[in-house]
């Protein structure tokens, strides 16, 4: 299998050009929300091995809520970021970027400190590159191509299946997969339809998975006996804190959240970035720390077959620190409107949503850390509206392709592949379509 | 957690309007006047005087019902301060045509809002008025209802009339059979999983003020106390101010055309003139036949809240559990998008498999655990059909040059619009990925209109067991919206407030 990575440049803005900063950006949609995949300065199109991609200026309206704990905020430069999700290794693609759309990204990146005509643009990007506290893919493995060409497999199947409907109906299952199966077969050999073998995985990846997945566990349990008195006293410490951290929920100012709106909903599949301040002190930091290296270690080895926990609806997320851990931001690629989105959080990962992001301030009270919080849907959700950024550009390399879509596809080819077919097999295969 | 118990209260049915208890189905006559405030002082003159229908169950029961909602703009007109509307839900400051709120509703193409007769930017209403009347006495009732205030307060933008069809919609199929059942006692524990489906359905659901299936209270406007405010009650969970919102709702109207004509037609060429084939077409379109029957059998088990009558057993008493192949009741049927009766988990599972469920590590079929509980996203239909009956033999006759119009004035309630009917509207019924389907969206109300690299959406599949499903595309629009608004219903309370409102 092809592993998948991610980039995510960082940039602090020269305040001088943040107004021509925005409108080269605004210059590569056709519309608010909706990107032109070729534009001149990133076309991002072009990029065959890209899943998803955005630019966006890191605008953080609740900078001020740390006031709560009598704090008074940090000044934090304006950040733009430039952040992908890829098939392949990093260093790879940010060389094909550089090579592939120099002249839009020196535009771009000039509108940033530290940027000059003579910089090396990889080095620079290299520099910039935040590396994420936890990230979830949906399916690793499932790379731009073979979306592609599964889907355009699932469409053949769709359009023979129309023109010879009277033909199939009430064949026999087994029959019905083997005559498909002919047909695709023969769509192949005569290179109407391409459905590429996987790349094999690369050794050192496959090597360092492999240890992590083993070895994560295991350094807990060496270090258990010093870890499990450090949690507990961490624990009391917590439960004491959630009683007193302050809520702050109120109500989503109009004009801004109809501003994140008309971004909103131009395909089945939508952005979501979200950021705001870790709540202060040690015992959150570690505890942020803890959970997202957790929740990381899942996603890299657990939940990798289309499902975070219960929710089917993620493409890509991920949780980046900044500014000296004392920010986090969350990404992420969704299918669906925000409001379905947000319930299908509270309602099938609900626990989950509080052991993140009840480390922010603001969240509405938890208790033991997994409790309450987001059960309080109308503050959860005016809460997350609130620390919501709106993404400048965004692009998608599969319009119209829902992750069930995806799961779909890939489950009929594998189906198609598969060497023998019992009855019930058959029957199961058949209702994929 | 604070104990429910502490602040529950009993619901004063007398400060509640009729309708969010009622349907009126023995009313068979009703108008819906669509009025924009001329004159503030007049128009309040006559809300303080109008004799709004409260839910007070009497005997004999009432030959007429008068009922009214206001849209924010209408609220705005009125009187009512920033600082207080500020409390409303902003689904409802922002209205049903904001832009993106359009793309989620389905309300593009030929829905759009620039196409209505009512309700489109330029063109909100500032209030409905609704009335009710036992047969042939809806024309006496409106006009002593009306008088020298109202015509001076209100300009009329559009009377919305309405016929009985005897429970049966322009389509030509039962409607109105499935309602969910308000826990008016609260006595439901809705803080843990739900395992299995129920008809029953928090209180604060369908009424503000009260605990709703988050076990929670939803936002509305809670005010100061003062004497503009001091005939509100006060609010539950704060005490010392007075809530709004108590005993009030949002009702949400939508004017449906439907092209009865077209639809018959199109399952006729679809059946190729078959009689039986046409009924089951039609049927697999809505998910029951049209006398109300589901297309899956019932379950032995009785579900909370459908009745125990068997009327009420044989067309509700079941889930799609029994079904889960499709065959039965197409995935895509206009019933199963609607309310696909599932729990919190799929499987029913308890002990450790719902551990296992919680943590994600559940059955892992492709078409499993798509879908939301359906218990955060009931509505409670209150609409009504217009335009003469057309039977579907009739239907399949041309068009005559006067062809009347013919649709439903559909209308529901709900204390969360975008948690109920925006989420039922966008995520289930317009999803063109509902239920791991594919360019397709309800087969009755979908807009047809094309998404990004998915140029047709205007597909049905009726999926069979152990063979070929069976697609057909092409369906024409059915249903075109041609109006629409966000309404707040009052509770009497709230609306002497408003008319009153000490503000003038």
């Amino acid at each position: 299998m092809t592993p998948q990575a991610s980039f995510m440049i960082l940039a602090t803005i020269d305040r001088q050009r943040e107004a021509q900063l925005r409108q080269l950006l605004a210059s590569m949609n056709h519309a608010p929300g909706r990107v032109n995949p070729n534009n001149s300065l990133i076309p991002f199109e072009q990029f065959d091995t890209l899943h998803f991609a955005r630019l966006l200026i890191v605008d953080d309206k609740t900078i001020d809520d740390i006031r709560a704990y009598g704090l008074t905020p940090s000044t934090y430069p304006l950040y733009l970021t430039f952040l992908g999700d890829i098939d392949g290794d990093r260093d790879t693609f940010l060389e094909k970027l550089a090579r592939l759309a120099p002249n839009g990204l020196r535009s771009i990146f000039s509108c940033c400190e530290g940027f000059t005509s003579g910089t090396d643009l990889v080095t620079w990007m290299q520099q910039r590159n935040y590396s994420s506290a936890a990230e979830y893919q949906n399916w690793p493995g499932q790379t731009v191509r073979r979306a592609r060409e599964e889907a355009a497999l699932h469409e053949a199947l769709e359009g023979y299946i129309k023109s010879n409907a009277s033909a199939l109906t009430g064949l026999p299952p087994r029959e019905i997969h083997a005559e498909l199966r002919r047909f695709i077969s023969k769509q192949r050999s005569s290179g109407q339809l391409m459905l590429s073998a996987e790349d094999p995985t690369p050794a050192d990846w496959e090597i360092h998975n492999s240890l992590h997945k083993v070895g994560v566990p295991l350094l807990f349990l060496i270090a258990s006996p010093i870890l499990l008195p450090i949690g507990l006293i961490g624990l009391i410490r917590l439960r004491e804190l959630e009683k007193t951290d302050p809520e702050l929920c109120p109500r989503v100012d109009l004009a801004y959240s109809n501003n994140l709106a008309l971004l909103e909903d131009h395909d089945v599949i939508n952005q979501f970035t979200a950021m705001g301040s870790l709540k202060p002190g040690t015992v959150r930091l570690w505890t942020a720390i803890f959970v997202l290296f957790v929740i990381d270690w899942f996603a890299r080895h657990i939940f990798t077959r289309g499902r975070l926990g219960r929710v089917r609806t993620i493409h890509f997320a991920r949780w980046v620190f900044l500014d000296g851990r004392k920010r986090v931001v969350f990404l992420s690629n969704y299918d669906g409107s925000l409001e379905s989105y947000m319930d299908d959080f509270i309602n099938k990962v609900g626990f989950g949503l509080n052991l993140v992001f009840s480390n922010g301030v603001g969240y509405p009270r938890t208790k033991f850390l997994i409790k309450e919080g987001c059960s309080d849907e109308r503050k959860f959700k005016e809460y997350l509206r609130r620390h919501q950024l709106p993404t400048q550009v965004w692009y998608n390399a599969y319009p119209g392709l829902t992750a069930v879509d995806l799961e779909r596809n890939a489950r009929i080819r594998q189906g198609l592949e598969s060497l023998s077919t019992s009855d019930q097999e058959a029957r199961e295969w058949i209702a994929l379509l | 957690m604070d104990c429910p118990s502490m602040t529950q209260s009993q619901v004063d049915y007398s400060d509640l309007q009729g309708l969010v208890r009622f349907g009126y189905k023995r009313m068979t006559q009703a108008a819906y006047v669509l009025l924009s405030v001329r004159d503030v002082a007049a128009a309040r003159s006559w809300l303080r005087n109008a004799p709004i229908t409260s839910a007070v169950a009497t005997d004999p029961p009432p030959p007429n019902a008068l009922q009214v909602a206001f849209t924010a703009t209408g609220l705005k007109a009125l009187g009512v301060p920033a600082s207080v509307l500020s409390g409303f839900s902003s689904e409802f400051l922002a209205g049903m045509t904001e832009e993106s709120r359009s793309r989620r509703l389905g309300d593009v193409g030929s829905n759009a809002p620039s196409q209505w007769d009512w309700g489109g930017s330029a063109n909100v209403p500032h209030l409905v008025v609704m009335f009710f009347a036992e047969p042939g006495r809806l024309d006496a009732f409106m006009q002593s209802s009306t008088g020298k205030a109202w015509d001076e307060g209100f300009e009329v933008l559009r009377c919305l009339d309405t016929i009985d069809l005897d429970g049966i919609e322009p389509f030509g199929f039962a409607d109105g059979i499935s309602q969910p059942q308000i826990d008016w006692a609260q006595d439901r524990d809705v803080a843990g999983d739900q395992i299995n489906y129920s008809n029953m359905v928090a209180l604060g659901e369908f009424l503000l003020g009260y605990r709703n299936e988050y076990n929670k209270y939803t936002d509305r406007p809670i005010i100061d106390a003062d004497t503009a405010s001091a005939g509100l009650l006060p609010a539950e969970d704060a005490p010392e101010r007075k809530d709004l919102g108590r005993n009030g709702t949002y009702l949400v109207m939508r004017h449906l055309r439907q092209d009865v004509r077209s639809f018959w037609q199109f399952i006729n060429r679809q059946a190729g003139g078959n009689g039986a084939e046409i009924d089951k077409l039609a049927a697999a379109f809505v998910g029951r036949t049209r006398t109300g029957d589901p297309l899956v059998p019932i379950q032995e088990e009785a579900i909370p809240g459908i009745g125990s009558q068997p009327d009420q057993i044989r067309q509700n008493q079941f889930t799609f559990d029994q079904d889960p192949t499709g065959s039965g009741c197409p995935f895509g049927a206009h019933v199963r998008r609607a309310n696909p009766r599932n729990a919190d988990y799929p499987g029913h599972p308890t002990g450790l498999g719902l551990l296992l469920a919680i943590l994600g590590f559940g059955p892992k079929g492709f078409r499993d655990d798509l879908m939301s509980s359906v218990r955060f996203h009931r509505i409670l239909r209150r609409g009504r059909e217009y335009g003469p009956g057309l039977s579907p033999s009739d239907a399949l006759a041309p068009a005559p040059p006067d062809d009347p119009e013919r649709g439903l004035r559909f209308i529901c309630l709900n204390a969360n619009i975008s948690r109920q009917f925006e989420f039922l509207q966008n995520a289930w019924l317009m999803n063109t990925k509902f239920s791991g389907l594919t360019g397709e969206s309800d087969p009755l109300l979908g807009n047809r209109q094309p998404i990004p690299n998915c140029p047709a959406t205007d597909g049905f599949t009726r999926q069979e067991d152990g063979s070929l499903r069976r697609h057909i595309s092409g369906l024409p629009q059915f249903v075109t919206v041609r109006g629409g608004a966000y309404f707040f219903l009052p509770s009497l309370r709230a609306l002497r407030y408003f008319a009153g409102a000490g503000n003038t």
